[in-house]
């Protein structure tokens, strides 16, 4: 218990679990559309060319979260606009554009490097840096995200799943694009400082697929994913802080960790049913679930309706 | 279901106003025309189908008529309204199942609730009566055993009844569907078409495509051949012809009729790698 509480004596610690909860959560559900709509590749991107605007910032005196946002904006704009044509794909739009703004931010870090000037932090995550600036940018962010995602619910999930038809029933799917893109780059720009650009794809990603891994269900998943990446933030701080890695890395691991925990239970639910509906009728061995009536009668749930069964064992037996 | 009868070999009533009317249409993708001045009207109550090879523009003809892609030139009106301006819920649409991504996490009654999605309801949860609309027609097209089930635990049949659910809560004056027989069974098609055509009985206009000329010509009142154009339209026992079947298809159409049925097949030979020439 004192290894939990210890550290909550320190502001700086305190600042950076507030922030890794909300961006945590943030990504966990923005993650979900992210996954769902196949743009895990554009949140990388967006984070390096965001890093670029970042840097860019810095040298003309800006704001940290100005240069950012600026760069990340025409970033998803560009990406947004070089693709509705459909000439050009997705990830090649992405390729082009964010990773020219990436190289356009370390040409100019190459050029600084004599003056000392260093943006590790930016990269791979930095505990120590979170500002009750960046607590408000964070929980700014996170309010706006929870927002749009409440009030676009309906137009978000329909063209999700299904963006001809969603069109078709009168859903305008170009704005809902748009506005998720911009939704994605604030999350972005708002988690650089906590999660590194280098690691912000797996933070997206890591909570929303270990929530798919656990429901079927939309609408769970977005509440599973939002409590996973919360939990997933608060973990890794704490990581960060005991064993002195990059916050980065620490939410990171602790996210691919819960994501293959899910993925192993998933794999022994999946064997144990198996086990439990797979036997054998003399010999023909098949998996199928039985009833206590079928087990009575030696009919299978599948052969009702197709006729006399051929005779069988009555009983199950198990393998 | 509505008993109001309509005879299964009605064309619908060509003294209203057409549910789709094209005029002049051009249309295509950049480099490719796929048709030029295409005139076609479906009229209010029609159960219409599209039939032609692949790749012969039925996909396109339905993308204009949605007004999900812009024709080159010409008129497209829906309901009497332009096509890229039709208001939501007046037409309904089921995509080809191939096209549907199975593993989204969405159950049946949520898949069957975006069709109530422009309703103007904000909250992502659905309404008291939102909820009903979708229990009782779940009943009516017998897929309420499932409305829990994610889209992937369900049959064929369940499917394209969930899909076809969604189309229609809004209760639309159009629906359109492209190919619902490819990728279900014998019996589902027959199915499917069976339930289309109860739904056409209460006044709602169908328009499909399909590439299955049986299933076609025992169910639909009304075939429209395409290729590139239209070939011809018509009933079927009136154009399903081996001429017709031949300039729309290309190849050796052969047509078998029985006691009122039709069989349709292609008797180009096929050839095997060492056959004599």
């Amino acid at each position: 218990m004192e290894i939990l509480l210890e550290p909550l004596e320190y502001e700086f610690f305190r600042h950076a679990l507030l922030a890794a909860l909300m961006i945590g959560a943030l990504c966990g559900l923005i993650g979900v559309y992210v996954i769902l709509r196949g743009m895990s590749y554009v949140g990388h991107g967006l984070s390096h060319a965001a890093f670029g605007g970042a840097v860019a910032g810095f040298f003309l005196n800006l704001n940290f979260y100005a240069g950012a946002g600026v760069m990340g904006l025409v970033a998803a704009l560009l990406i947004d606009r070089i693709t509705r044509s459909g000439k050009v794909k997705l990830d090649a739009a992405i390729g082009i554009v964010t990773t020219a703004m990436f190289a356009f931010g370390v040409a100019i870090i190459s050029q600084a490097r004599t003056s000392g000037l260093s943006f590790e932090a930016a990269l791979f995550g930095n505990i120590l840096g979170i500002t009750h600036g960046d607590l408000v940018v964070i929980g700014s962010v996170t309010a706006v995200n929870i927002a749009a995602v409440i009030l676009l619910y309906r137009p978000l999930l329909f063209s999700t799943f299904d963006n001809e038809a969603a069109r078709v029933f009168g859903i305008r799917t170009g704005a809902v694009h748009l506005i998720f893109s911009l939704l994605l780059t604030l999350s972005v720009i708002a988690s650089m400082n906590v999660v590194g650009v280098t690691m912000i794809a797996a933070t997206l990603i890591a909570p929303a697929m270990t929530a798919r891994m656990i429901t079927d269900s939309f609408s769970r998943m977005l509440l599973y994913a939002c409590l996973i990446g919360a939990v997933t933030g608060v973990a890794g701080m704490y990581l960060s802080y005991i064993f002195n890695v990059a916050s980065g890395a620490a939410i990171v691991l602790f996210g691919a960790l819960l994501f293959c925990l899910a993925g192993l239970a998933k794999l022994a639910q999946q064997k144990f049913a198996l086990s439990v509906t797979l036997h054998r009728h003399g010999d023909l061995i098949h998996s199928h679930p039985h009833t206590e009536a079928h087990l009575e009668s030696g009919k299978s749930a599948e052969d009702e309706g197709f006729g006399t069964p051929k005779p069988r064992e009555p009983a199950r037996k198990p393998l | 279901m509505s008993t109001r009868a309509i005879s299964r070999l009605d064309p619908g009533d060509p003294g209203t106003k057409p549910a789709v009317s094209l005029t002049g249409v051009s249309a295509g993708y950049e480099h490719n025309v796929v048709f030029t001045r295409l005139s076609l009207d479906i009229h209010a109550g029609q159960f219409a189908g599209i039939v032609g090879p692949t790749g012969c523009g039925k996909t396109t003809l339905l993308k204009i008529i949605l007004g999900t892609m812009p024709a080159f030139s010409g008129e497209v009106r829906v309901a009497g309204q332009a096509a890229a301006t039709i208001r939501p819920g007046l037409v309904g649409y089921v995509p080809q199942l191939g096209s549907v991504d199975w593993s989204f996490p969405v159950t049946v009654e949520e898949v069957i609730l975006m069709g109530l999605y422009t309703s103007g309801r904000v909250w992502p949860w659905p309404s008291r009566e939102e909820r009903r609309r979708v229990r009782d027609l779940a009943h009516r097209l017998g897929i309420h055993d499932c409305l829990r089930h994610h889209i992937v635990h369900t049959s064929g049949g369940q499917r394209q009844r969930a899909f076809l659910a969604r189309a229609l809560i809004s209760n639309p004056r159009l629906v359109v569907l492209d190919e619902p027989t490819s990728g279900v069974d014998i019996k589902t098609q027959h199915e499917v078409l069976h339930l289309l055509g109860d739904i056409n009985s209460e006044g709602i206009t169908i328009l499909l495509t399909t590439h299955d000329l049986n299933a076609v010509a025992s169910h639909l009142p009304w075939v429209i051949c395409f290729n590139n154009g239209i070939v011809a339209q018509g009933r079927p026992q009136d154009i399903f012809t081996a001429d017709i079947l031949t300039r729309t298809y290309g190849g050796d159409i052969v047509i078998v009729r029985h006691e009122g049925h039709f069989l349709i097949a292609n008797n180009t030979p096929l050839r095997f790698k060492g056959d004599a020439q």
